[in-house]
């Protein structure tokens, strides 16, 4: 189930050009954080890997679909993708309805759907609230019920659109539990994310977009500790790279356990 | 360029030690028996740059709501205690006379688009517009608080066809060419890239300090706060657990386990310490500055 992004553009119908040429290679089962200043492209990238936009010009396929020739529903067998705002996602009277539609509607079997939407509301911390409105929890809870409806989908390719956006820090250690978890599961996970110590901590692979470019793509390591280039784009390293630079630390740290480590060693 | 600014605040005629005022103050929402906020007494002096930290569902918008007036004049409810404001008491004074006194930018700009102006232009100055400012006076302040949050590009776009990081700074700027003695602020740069986020809090760090107006701002990003905030007051469960300087609530570990959580500094420090490489005695950093210092000492 890889993904393949071939010279992708995109101009909005108002004429504004979003993506210009980009090119990206996501094999299965990588962890991969897309980061960068608004408006550089970031969430309009993430929207033609599950169709709901197509490109301009360009290819995208999705385990050898091509994405202009398959329905966002069809597309959705392989890609579940979480809304930045969950307002824009959610629509059910409960969270258990919100929760189950996504699988019922994939065609799984009823006992597969009540054991996936139980494992997914587990996952966020919400399986006390199965039966409330979702307008009646706290807006960050809501955003959790819109990342349980897509875990539920139990899809190879999951991509969430600012996770942890409002999120307390009990909220974000939640949903880096989640990506563990989904990489444990061999999975592909996608995350755009302006929390940089969160994308050191939980993604391998760490994609740097500005102006609707790439401006580098490699390991999270080597690429966020290039301070000056993330300037660029209104990023800057992880607070613990920060600190062991200054203190003339040679290898750069992802981790409050690796930068102990490093640190000792010294 | 801000020379309008010197009537700000000054304009008032009053100086008031302690601008903003709780005593025993609880409330609770209609339809709910739990109270959001519990027994909070609290004062904070004209001028001060302070931050608000908690878990969800600690009460802290609740908090931020009970500052602004709109507990309880929009959510209604039961407000027990007394909240005042440069010396006027909320409870007792209708919401319309508190809007030029308190600003309050929402958690979510969305909601604070008046929805009835077509350019960004004119959503700033909407706010003024029915506070009776002159004509003049509304174009200089928009033009000026455009510049501070850096939006003069989107001064002819439609405000609800942006993103939500650009909404963001178009709501601060409404609400600050208001001039407001006293800035709430709920989570107003969540939407907003890394080093946005840290130039628009530090804008309206220097609105505070030069002209003494009062912020009180609701922010999860420890870090920002650790370094430029005067006093953080963390909330858990409706009351207040901890208040006072950055580096003593963030450093307390009573505190991080009750939803405030600590910064990388203080997470590697207290790692350290628990490998047993962090000198007993020596205070846990929380900012960059600290970490630095104190890591160095430490080896």
């Amino acid at each position: 189930m890889d993904l393949s992004i071939n010279s992708l553009s995109y101009t909005y119908p108002s004429g504004v050009l979003a993506l210009e040429d980009i090119s990206l290679q996501i094999a299965y089962g990588e962890s991969v954080a897309i980061v960068g200043q608004n408006g550089a492209g970031k969430t309009t990238l993430v929207k033609h890997l599950n169709g709901l936009l197509k490109p301009s010009s360009g290819k995208i396929q999705v385990g050898g679909w091509d994405t202009a020739d398959h329905s966002v529903a069809e597309l959705a067998i392989r890609v579940g993708y979480v809304f930045q705002n969950p307002d824009d996602q959610l629509f059910q009277s409960t969270v258990w309805s919100e929760v189950i539609f996504g699988p019922k509607n994939l065609g799984k079997a009823p006992d597969q759907i009540s054991e996936l939407a139980n494992a997914a509301l587990q996952a966020v911390g919400l399986n006390t609230s199965a039966q409330k409105h979702p307008y009646d929890l706290f807006a960050s809870q809501r955003k959790m019920v819109a990342l349980a409806a897509v875990l539920a989908m139990d899809t190879p390719i999951v991509i969430m659109d600012e996770p942890t956006t409002g999120q307390d820090y009990s909220g974000t250690q939640m949903v880096g539990q989640v990506v563990e978890s989904l990489k444990k599961q061999s999975k592909t996970v996608i995350t755009i994310t302006h929390d940089i110590d969160f994308c050191a901590e939980h993604f391998e692979r760490v994609v740097v977009m500005a102006q609707g470019r790439i401006l580098i793509d490699g390991g999270a390591r080597e690429v966020l500790s290039q301070t000056e280039t993330l300037a660029q784009t209104y990023v800057e390293p992880p607070q613990l790279m920060r600190l062991a630079e200054h203190l003339g630390m040679g290898t750069m740290p992802l981790t409050a356990d690796e930068f102990v480590a490093y640190w000792s060693l010294r | 360029m801000l020379y309008w600014l010197s009537a700000w605040v000054c304009g008032s005629g009053k100086t008031l030690n302690e601008i903003i005022s709780l005593q025993q103050v609880t409330y609770t929402y209609p339809g709910t028996s739990t109270p959001a906020i519990k027994n909070i007494s609290l004062a904070i002096p004209a001028g001060q740059f302070c931050a608000i930290v908690g878990g969800n569902g600690a009460g802290k918008s609740t908090l931020a709501y009970t500052i602004a007036g709109f507990v309880p004049h929009f959510y209604h409810g039961t407000l027990q205690g007394e909240v005042s404001v440069a010396g006027i008491k909320t409870s007792s004074t209708p919401i319309h006379d508190l809007v030029s006194l308190v600003g309050l930018v929402f958690q979510n700009p969305f909601n604070q688009i008046s929805g009835t102006k077509f350019t960004v232009r004119e959503e700033i100055a909407f706010g003024m517009e029915n506070l009776g400012i002159p004509r003049d006076e509304m174009a200089a302040r928009c033009e000026a608080m455009m510049a501070l949050v850096d939006i003069n590009e989107l001064a002819e776009r439609f405000p609800l066809g942006l993103s939500g990081g650009q909404m963001q700074r178009v709501v601060i700027a409404s609400i600050l060419a208001m001039q407001p003695q006293i800035l709430v602020l709920d989570e107003p740069t969540s939407q907003l890239d890394p080093i946005g986020s840290r130039e628009v809090l530090a804008a309206i760090r220097q609105l505070s300090s030069q002209h003494q107006m009062t912020v009180l701002i609701i922010e999860h990003k420890l870090e920002w706060l650790a370094a430029y905030a005067d006093r953080i007051i963390a909330l858990a469960e409706g009351t207040i657990i901890a208040d006072g300087s950055p580096s003593d609530v963030l450093s307390d570990e009573t505190v991080w386990e009750r939803g405030v959580g600590l910064t990388r500094y203080t997470l590697a420090a207290r790692q350290a310490r628990a490998e047993g490489r962090w000198p007993a005695g020596l205070k846990l950093p929380v900012t960059l500055e600290e970490a630095i210092e104190s890591f160095q000492a430490a080896r």
